[in-house]
């Protein structure tokens, strides 16, 4: 009520201070040119009441248990003051990440290369759309950097606000097609997106069709390659529908969409920088899928001016991101915590799991943030899996067992991750136990690592 | 290499027709079919091939973009293969997109109306929003019953005089032209369930096995995980 109230106040002061009519749609704007003193002291004030609103709401929100609360801050901040965004952004060097697959885990990284160069923020709990940012940017509103991710589909809304430094543009492959769409469509949003900022830096990914055709007609792109593990969604073209073959190596359509030379190259060796420089890489992140998201946040710090042995140094240093790939102990039991959300991530977990004969735990559901559609399922290679022994459990446990049992991988269905951990066949087996998880069971896993 | 004795189950143009988990549907029924001692070969036709082979004893067509569904009607009738294939009496699946592709004819997204294969009498036109969901039918067909799946598709499908439709709409949008779900014609079946559609309902998967080893097929001993999941997406249906 008190809110309601405070907010009607300031919506009217702040309609007497402007000298121009509002846009439609916007409540109220502030005309900098003609502001007298007492107008600019009561728009600081206005600011500083959004970003303490802001935080209250944060604070609260975690303290209920809602949630981490950056979603709900950013959006009681942005209520109180629409432009705030344009004063968060304003003098920063912003890096935005977006991609199907290594969003968060490259923001982390990213985060961690800009501290060569001073303070940075990020979202790193995930909320990656523009009331999430607004959060994090609020959150040190003095930091001189920002590592942002952004979802896909909402790229085009954020450089519609502003133009970041630099734009990362890691894979787009099928991923909750029920919610966010089919990929042409996520490609021509990113097209859209870029087209919106021509002053910033693009660092795009060279082995993925549908990257290459978002990104090729952008003025700036530095381009990574790093292979390409999933094909199942580019082996036509992004943008007239030919056929482009197994994609090993240098492709190129009759259309002219073809594969760039890459400034960037990575591999198990290490990696080799657009001057030449080879980089040896020793992260504790595992996978060739790590490499490429730690070239890629090297590459951002670069196209930022930083020094490359201080960012790379920094970017080495980072054992986990938000969870991912983190050792902990649940139920008495060492575990490493894998997030699986599609296909293609599943690709690069079961490549991790198949290295070992350590026990295993896959969570499916299948909320809002999932998708609601677990068909894609069927869409990874389980079979090479067969002959081992999986316990599963989540929401759509039932699929995934179905799935398995036809891929003759054994499995049994436990009715959460603490039962599974006290199953026979777990208790029986010896080492760290594997769980792969998709987005929510990931995230619900997660929150109650934190709470121990 | 191909087994003279294995039966071939032809899994046509998944770059084109292949977005929501479609090969399950290849996946099930060879499996089944080797749980019952029978050989059974996937053949993957990507739309890089010259044309279709006419040879395969099961097609399956799954779901796919308006552009790729436009290019997978310019492959198939390339070279006719399909046609000839069900001429001889092979066992055809079409799965969302592929049940358009299939049909007499599909408008697109863009307005644009398309000739479909006229394999089966069914025709399709964009409808006012995505019908996306779980959805469950009943099927007269082949003591099929009940059917279980979820559907993704803008098209709002009828079925004409010269085929039946699959099941009736227990809960979902089904065709969406009336409360009818998918459609048969001879050993041609089409359907907006996927999951995959086979995956989901045994059943149906063995019928049309069944049709192609020419005798009915011996029991697989059930697992429970698949009851379990067909009554559980069910009720999730409504
Ligand atoms: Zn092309």
């Amino acid at each position: 009520m008190t809110n309601t109230t405070r907010r009607d106040e300031l919506t009217r002061s702040g309609q007497e201070s402007t000298s121009s009519p509002p846009v439609p749609g916007q409540r109220w704007r502030v005309v900098a040119a003609r502001r007298t003193d007492t107008e600019r002291l009561l728009s600081r004030l206005r600011t500083g009441v959004a970003l303490t609103a802001g935080r209250l709401a944060t604070t609260t929100s975690k303290r209920l248990r809602l949630g981490s609360g950056g979603i709900i801050g950013g959006r009681v901040a942005m209520a109180l003051r629409p432009d705030l965004l344009d004063r968060l952004v304003a003098d920063r060097r912003i890096v935005v990440v977006t991609g199907t697959n290594g969003k968060t885990t490259t923001t982390h990284m990213v985060a961690q290369a800009l501290r060569a160069g001073g303070d940075s923020v990020s979202n790193a709990t995930g909320a990656n759309m523009l009331d999430g940012h607004v959060a994090a940017l609020m959150s040190e509103p003095d930091a001189p950097y920002a590592a942002l991710e952004v979802d896909e589909l909402h790229l085009a809304q954020l450089t519609d606000r502003f133009q970041p430094s630099v734009i990362l543009l890691l894979n787009l492959s099928r991923d909750q097609l029920d919610r966010v769409g089919e990929i042409r469509s996520v490609e021509a949003s990113l097209r859209r997106a870029l087209r919106q900022a021509p002053a910033a830096k693009v660092v795009a990914n060279a082995d993925d069709p549908n990257i290459v055709s978002a990104a090729i007609d952008h003025p700036h792109v530095t381009w990574v390659s790093g292979g390409c593990r999933w094909k199942h969604d580019a082996l036509n073209c992004p943008r007239c529908g030919a056929f482009l073959g197994e994609l090993e190596g240098d492709w190129e359509c009759a259309c002219g969409l073809r594969r760039p030379v890459a400034d960037w190259t990575v591999d198990s060796n290490g990696l080799i920088a657009p001057d030449g420089g080879v980089e040896r890489l020793s992260l504790p992140l595992p996978g060739q899928v790590n490499r490429v998201n730690a070239t890629f946040a090297l590459a951002a710090s670069t196209e930022l001016d930083l020094p490359r042995s201080e960012s790379l140094e920094r970017i080495q240093r980072l054992r986990d991101a938000s969870g991912r790939y983190g050792h902990t102990t649940m139920a008495g039991r060492e575990v490493r915590l894998l997030l699986a959300k599609n296909p293609a991530s599943w690709l690069e977990m079961l490549d991790l799991v198949a290295e070992n004969e350590r026990p295993l735990i896959f969570v499916v559901n299948s909320r809002q943030a999932d998708g609601h559609d677990v068909s894609w399922l069927w869409d990874i290679e389980f079979e090479r899996l067969a002959g081992r022994t999986v316990l599963v459990t989540g929401e759509r446990a039932l699929d995934l067992a179905v799935r398995l049992r036809y891929a003759e991988v054994n499995c049994e269905t436990a009715s959460s991750v603490q039962q599974a951990l006290h199953s026979a066949i777990i208790e029986h087996s010896a080492g760290p136990v594997e769980i792969i998880a998709n987005y929510t069971a990931f995230r619900d896993l997660f929150a109650k690592r934190q709470q121990h | 290499m191909t087994d003279d004795s294995a039966i071939r189950i032809a899994l046509v143009v998944p770059d084109l027709l292949g977005t929501y988990g479609d090969r399950g549907n290849a996946l099930v029924l060879a499996q089944r079919l080797r749980w019952r001692g029978h050989r059974a070969e996937i053949v993957t036709v990507l739309s890089s091939a010259e044309t279709l082979p006419d040879s395969c004893d099961i097609y399956l067509l799954g779901g796919g973009e308006d552009v790729a569904q436009q290019a997978a009607v310019n492959f198939l009738a390339r070279g006719d293969g399909l046609r000839r294939a069900v001429d001889a009496g092979a066992v055809v699946l079409g799965v969302c997109g592929g049940l358009q592709v299939l049909g007499t004819s599909f408008t697109t997204g863009d307005g644009v109306t398309h000739r479909g294969l006229g394999l089966i009498d069914i025709s399709t036109e964009p409808g006012e929003r995505r019908a996306i969901g779980e959805l469950s039918t009943r099927s007269e067909e082949h003591e099929l019953g009940l059917l279980t799946g979820f559907e993704n598709h803008l098209g709002r499908s009828r079925v004409g005089p010269a085929a039946r439709p699959l099941g009736r709409v227990l809960h979902g949008v089904g065709n969406g032209a009336d409360a009818t779900e998918g459609a048969v014609s001879g050993r041609i079946v089409c359907t907006y369930l996927h999951g995959p559609a086979l995956a989901r309902n045994p059943l149906l998967a063995d019928t049309m096995l069944s049709w192609v080893v020419g005798e009915p097929l011996s029991e697989l001993p059930p697992f429970p995980e698949l009851t379990e999941l067909r009554s559980e997406r069910v009720k999730a249906a409504g």
